[in-house]
């Protein structure tokens, strides 16, 4: 290739060019880089050093072996594998619904799934403490109604913490189901009634697989997102619900144990990363995020 | 007045793609002021080179003059060049008078200077008073003359038209393919126009190039072209064509047992391929002869196809290849006997007999 | 209610039999929606203790909000951090989005994994890390060191934005500007930015809430002067609830409110 003509010139004016673009792409790289990287790996470090300064792997091995810790992983999933159960079971009709309907109705319906999402975190948590409390609305409405006659412990447990979280998280499960939904084209509806399948068959053997997708990638955001969810827990869980991440952040403020809080972080972040890549395998989606920017 | 045009001189311009050759050691050389067709199938490398050209696609290697400047590391934006693109891309949020003053603006001309210039541009493609429209409210011929203009308003010596009519529907594009003629006539810009479709390069061109696989199979006029093609590719491109399977010795192309005269009068001898066009086929009525210059066969009708304005007869050789003839409704009309299994002598002039090489080289 | 008998789809299948599905539907959307609009009336409520509805209505607790220094300040830091963020985060992640969509990389989608990770590592893990780095650089409990941690939140966010808008963006009027005689630099800025500013505008105000609302970063690495308006609001919940957080928090639904819709309707001009 060198004998052509022109040839090295034109090889340097290309490698110009991609350092240019490359350039472009530095100034937020070097920020994720040394905000967000340099400090994790930091923490693996950390995972492995005693207070001492030795290496060791005895916050790994501690994790395995006491109990407290088990309880504490069992927490986190029970949470999690429950709030993503409910989350599915009462979004899925609603994106379904939403899916059927014409485009400007969806898109006004589509505030009511928006505006939680987009309002402070904090601004719903405290909205449910104060609908869950003993003297919180509820409560109150309901013995006012004659509905039972004692408050109901709703809150400082996992009824309250599930509540919450499954309000935080309806959104992030119905967003990319609808995006799926919305795009199935309703030819495939039409053959297979015309072939004969009753709306209950249509709908089971070729609605649901091709929603599959986007109820996935739903499933998989809110699951990731309550593995390692902190606020909502902590408020509504009163300190009863102990979910990993409560635990990281007790064990930085209080203990300061930093060995501990960085093995568990670590911990949880490799259950994330192999959650994803199960996924992305399974699946074969390369960036599940596509799918919620979609919406 | 500076001068109109530029030549173009591309020299080994080689472009790979992994182990493709987009563009294989392309050389061609454009006269100043022609207006030049590169004719090919999507992935020829018709587009690339003109991308090439424009400086959007960079070459592994090779050489690409406007008159006497090197431009091949030389970035788009310098090249002045204008560029027009199969689907406009006119800048949606700009009137029409911005788009076509956008050039203006960059090299410096603003004001009453422009002004003039737009409204003038706009009217060699008659879309005089048209300057505070939206692009919204254009038709596709319209956004189509709008980014002519806009590629025209700064006087560039070479003009690229990346399949510009391709997107238009049959009647328009006929008469958008006599009115860029037109403005090239008047203009007198060099101009590379690149398309698929053969009818059009043969209406618009002063020389045509047909490229496959990177390379260019024939640069000629289109009256060659059509009549002389140099190998297969481009006889089956341009054009309706049979091929028989022929043997050539001194100048004649033998097969079944008829000897076809040609006017190739080379050593060459071996296998291979007599190229007839149906609309060159003659049929002849019963007691038609026709003189020397002429090569007459036999063969038999198969069946006829009405086509309205022609009809396409199949007629089978003794050696059972089949070849196709046209004939006009009023041919049609005078012939009796057209009938399944009828014996009908067909000739062809010297002239349009045409040999290539058996592969699909030049011969 | 003959509309009841009327075919709901293709499929004839009539609105009455899917009545089950409009209630499960309207329940799960006012689920949504309540809780959140519930804080408005309660903090106008003159009472102490919560009520629904108030007895007597006064606004007693935005007097709070407003004539405490403690809030005040807290409410302009996080204002601060959030329109900081927005300034730096954008014009990062909006050259990056554009450099990588228009680089003939291979291994583009590599550096996109990278520039996403924010979202995918647990914000706890990022909180701890950046709390510990911080302490190293002392850059605990200043305004840099929150931008700098909230920039790195909301930098993959406004990407996502920006990258969607660009997929969806013929890049040949790019070319077409060049070929006319702009530099690449002018190209973008004449011609593809202000046919994705909607989108860039988008991603800024993302940016800002993303700041804005952020707790757990804010939470081990805003205090003192620099505490955040989410931190206080956070630890003020954790003790007691105080109705002054539902004061604070109905003008945060106001204020979301009004930016979702702006963003929403006025950014696009032709419905999708």
């Amino acid at each position: 290739m060198n004998e052509l003509p022109n040839a090295l010139a034109l090889k340097r004016a290309d490698s110009i060019e991609r350092l240019w673009l490359l350039g472009l792409v530095t100034p937020a790289m070097v920020l994720i880089v040394v905000t967000m990287v340099l400090p994790v790996g930091w923490l693996f470090y950390l995972s492995l050093l005693s207070d001492t300064g030795a290496y060791t792997t005895e916050h790994y091995v501690r994790m395995w072996e006491q109990p407290s810790y088990m309880r504490t992983f069992r927490a986190t999933f029970e949470v999690s594998i429950m709030t993503t159960a409910i989350c599915l079971v009462i979004g899925y009709p609603l994106a379904y619904f939403l899916s059927e309907l014409p485009k400007r109705a969806a898109n006004l319906c589509m505030i009511a799934v928006l505006l939680p999402l987009w309002t402070s975190l904090l601004v719903r948590t405290y909205a449910w403490l104060v609908l869950l409390q003993r003297k919180g609305l509820i409560n109150n409405w309901a013995i006012e109604l004659g509905l039972w006659n004692e408050p109901i412990a709703l809150v400082h447990n996992m009824l309250g913490t599930l509540i919450g979280t499954v309000h935080v998280m309806l959104p992030f499960l119905i967003l990319p189901l609808y995006s799926s939904m919305r795009a199935i084209d309703r030819n495939y509806l039409r053959a297979a009634a015309n072939l004969g399948a009753s709306p209950l068959k249509t709908f089971w053997s070729v609605f649901f697989p091709l929603a599959l997708p986007g109820m996935a990638t739903g499933a998989l955001i809110v699951f990731i997102l309550c593995l390692g969810f902190y606020v909502t827990p902590a408020v509504l869980g009163g300190g009863k619900v102990i979910m990993v991440s409560s635990r990281i952040a007790n064990d930085i403020e209080i203990f300061f144990n930093w060995g501990a809080a960085s093995a568990l972080g670590v911990v949880l972040l490799a259950m994330t990363a192999v959650l994803i890549w199960i996924f992305t395998r399974l699946l074969k989606i390369s960036n599940p995020m596509n799918q919620v920017v979609k919406a | 007045m500076k001068n109109a045009s530029l030549p173009i001189s591309i020299e080994k311009i080689t472009k790979k793609y992994g182990s493709t050759y987009a563009l294989d050691h392309v050389d061609l050389e454009i006269r100043s002021g022609e207006f030049l067709t590169l004719l090919g199938p999507s992935g020829s490398g018709k587009t690339t080179l003109l991308t090439v050209l424009a400086g959007f696609t960079r070459p592994d290697g090779g050489s690409v003059r406007f008159g006497e400047a090197e431009m091949v590391c030389v970035p788009p934006h310098q090249r002045d060049v204008g560029m027009v693109f199969q689907n406009y891309a006119l800048f949606p949020h700009m009137t029409v008078a911005e788009n076509v003053a956008y050039p203006l603006k960059i090299r410096g001309v603003k004001g009453l200077q422009a002004q003039e210039r737009v409204e003038r541009s706009l009217e060699m493609v008659r879309l005089g008073g048209y300057g505070k429209r939206g692009i919204d409210q254009l038709s596709g011929g319209q956004k189509q003359r709008v980014a002519l203009a806009r590629a025209m308003v700064f006087e560039p010596r070479i003009m690229l038209m990346d399949e510009p009519l391709s997107a238009l529907d049959k009647q328009l594009r006929e008469h958008m393919q006599i009115e860029l003629r037109q403005l090239h006539e008047k203009l007198g810009m060099t101009t590379v126009y690149v398309t698929h479709d053969q009818r059009e390069a043969l209406t618009m061109s002063d020389r045509i190039a047909v490229i496959n696989f990177g390379k260019i199979m024939q640069l000629d006029t289109p009256r060659a072209i059509y009549e002389r093609p140099l190998n297969k590719f481009v006889a089956e491109f341009i054009g309706e064509s049979t091929f028989v399977p022929v043997q050539f010795e001194k100048g004649i192309a033998r097969f079944s047992n008829f000897a076809f005269k040609t006017l190739l009068n080379d050593s060459r001898h071996g296998s291979a391929l007599l190229m007839l066009r149906p609309e060159r086929l003659k049929v002849l009525g019963e007691q038609e002869h026709l003189n020397a210059e002429f090569n007459e066969f036999s063969a038999q009708l198969v069946h006829v196809v009405y086509q309205g304005d022609s009809s396409l007869l199949e007629v089978k050789l003794p050696n059972e290849a089949v070849v196709q003839v046209r004939m006009t409704s009023i041919e049609l009309q005078n012939h009796q006997n057209l009938l399944p299994g009828a014996l009908l002598r067909i000739a062809v002039s010297i002239q349009d007999t045409v040999v290539l090489s058996a592969e699909g080289g030049t011969s | 209610m003959t509309w009841l008998s009327q075919p709901a789809t293709d499929t004839q299948i009539t609105h009455r039999s899917r009545l089950w599905l409009y209630a499960v539907a309207i329940v799960v959307m006012i689920f949504l929606v309540i809780p959140t609009l519930l804080v408005v009336p309660m903090s106008f409520s003159a009472s102490q203790y919560l009520e629904f509805p108030p007895r007597k209505w006064s606004f007693r607790w935005y007097e709070a909000y407003f004539n405490s220094a403690a809030w005040m300040q807290a409410t302009a830091t996080s204002l601060k951090a959030g329109l900081l963020t927005a300034l730096v985060a954008t014009p990062f992640a909006t050259m990056a989005a554009y450099g990588l969509h228009t680089s003939r990389f291979k291994h583009v989608n590599w550096i996109w994994m990278l520039l996403l990770t924010p979202m995918v590592v647990p914000v706890i893990l990022i909180g701890i890390g950046v709390f510990y780095a911080y302490v190293k650089l002392k850059l605990v409990n200043t305004l840099l060191g929150l931008v700098l941690a909230h920039c790195m939140l909301a930098i993959p966010v406004v990407m996502l934005v920006v990258g969607s808008a660009l997929k969806s963006y013929d890049m040949d009027q790019e070319r077409v500007a060049r070929s006319l005689g702009a530099s690449p630099v002018y190209a973008f800025w004449s011609v593809t930015l202000p046919q994705i500013k909607f989108s860039v505008v988008s991603g800024a105000v993302l940016a800002f809430l993303t700041s804005f609302d952020e707790i757990i970063v804010a939470l081990f690495v805003s205090g003192g002067d620099n505490s955040t308006l989410t931190r206080n609001m956070f630890n003020a919940l954790r003790d007691q609830v105080d109705p002054t957080i539902a004061a604070i928090s109905t003008l945060i639904v106001l204020i979301t409110s009004v930016l979702l819709i702006l963003t929403q309707y006025i950014g696009q001009p032709k419905s999708d």
